[in-house]
């Protein structure tokens, strides 16, 4: 059976979902949370490069770039959140997250 | 099977296994190690896309830079893991059943495609063929011309990400010796040296 656009699809798909599973699992950990989101946006750069691909268009592996630009970003910021609110806290639990009232 | 199905299902299978074991791992340490393995895997399927490139920065960005930067983090913290797992089996089922509902729409929204015709005309920026102009030229002919705003765009994103992280990382802590340069060389011989006269036979006390 030839591997078409669906399968790649099927592969993001089953990637978008275990991501927002993790994030559903791991309620309390927050940086279990951010790989799951890292999981997301990986599923979202399989989805670009394999219409790219299979259409013949360049323009999804740029997008593609942006995203990976706007994953490596988040990561940074968020992980630098966390060793912040571990100084303050001394904890990553996210019912503790609750010091502004918000 | 021809050789590109076979290794279209390895890679798929190996990134969705290590995604799932991203997600139940009891070591946030292992967790960090599948992600990098799932993150190489989805190269492997990038480059069986033929985005070489992609493949490349996938591995040189996630691995090199961001698993790296997640497995600092988790070793630098020093957090009781297990106790944030503690809710682990009560959120199990109502997540179990989002995800599987999700799943679910999502297949049959990506099995059931097709490209209406039409649509092969509206190609912004065709791939050229392989054999002429390599996946990264082509890539940087396009981002460098047309897309040259969303690339300084990426850039900026990037500068305020690591201005961000600096700022909120820094912090001075009190009582840890620090050179100041506008204190040294604002010393003067009057502030620096002093003069007495000793007489002899007597000390300086």
């Amino acid at each position: 059976m030839e591997i078409g656009l669906s399968h790649y699809l099927s592969v993001g798909a089953i990637l978008f979902t275990i991501g927002v599973f993790g994030i559903f699992l791991n309620r309390k950990n927050v940086i279990v949370i951010l790989m799951s989101v890292e999981l997301m946006l990986l599923a979202v750069n399989i989805n670009m490069v394999a219409f790219s691909s299979f259409l013949g268009d360049l323009t999804g592996q740029i997008f593609a770039l942006l995203i990976l630009t706007v994953a490596a970003a988040e990561a940074a910021i968020g992980l630098a959140i966390i060793v912040v609110y571990f100084r303050n806290r001394g904890s990553i639990a996210v019912d503790d997250i609750n010091m502004m009232k918000g | 099977m021809t050789i590109a199905g076979f290794f279209f299902y390895l890679f798929a299978f190996v990134t969705v296994a290590s995604a799932l074991m991203v997600i139940s791992a009891r070591n946030p340490v292992h967790a960090v190690l599948f992600l990098i393995l799932a993150f190489f895997n989805a190269a492997g399927l990038f480059l069986l896309l033929g985005a070489e490139f992609i493949a490349l920065i996938l591995v040189i960005v996630y691995v090199g830079a961001v698993a790296v930067l997640f497995l600092f983090v988790v070793m630098m913290l020093d957090v009781d893991f297990a106790e944030l797992r503690a809710g682990f089996a009560k959120y199990l089922p109502i997540g179990g059943l989002i995800g599987g509902i999700l799943l679910a729409q999502l297949l049959l929204v990506v099995t059931a495609w097709t490209v209406a015709p039409q649509e092969a005309l509206k190609i912004a920026e065709p791939i050229p063929a392989a054999s002429l102009v390599s996946n990264t030229e082509a890539i940087g002919r396009v981002m460098y011309t047309k897309y040259i705003y969303f690339f300084q765009l990426a850039g900026m994103v990037l500068l305020v990400a690591m201005i961000g992280a600096i700022v909120l990382t820094l912090r001075h802590r009190e009582g840890v010796k620090r050179q100041d340069v506008a204190t040294q060389v604002a010393r003067d011989p009057s502030a620096a040296i002093e003069v007495r006269q000793v007489e002899s036979g007597k000390g300086i006390g």
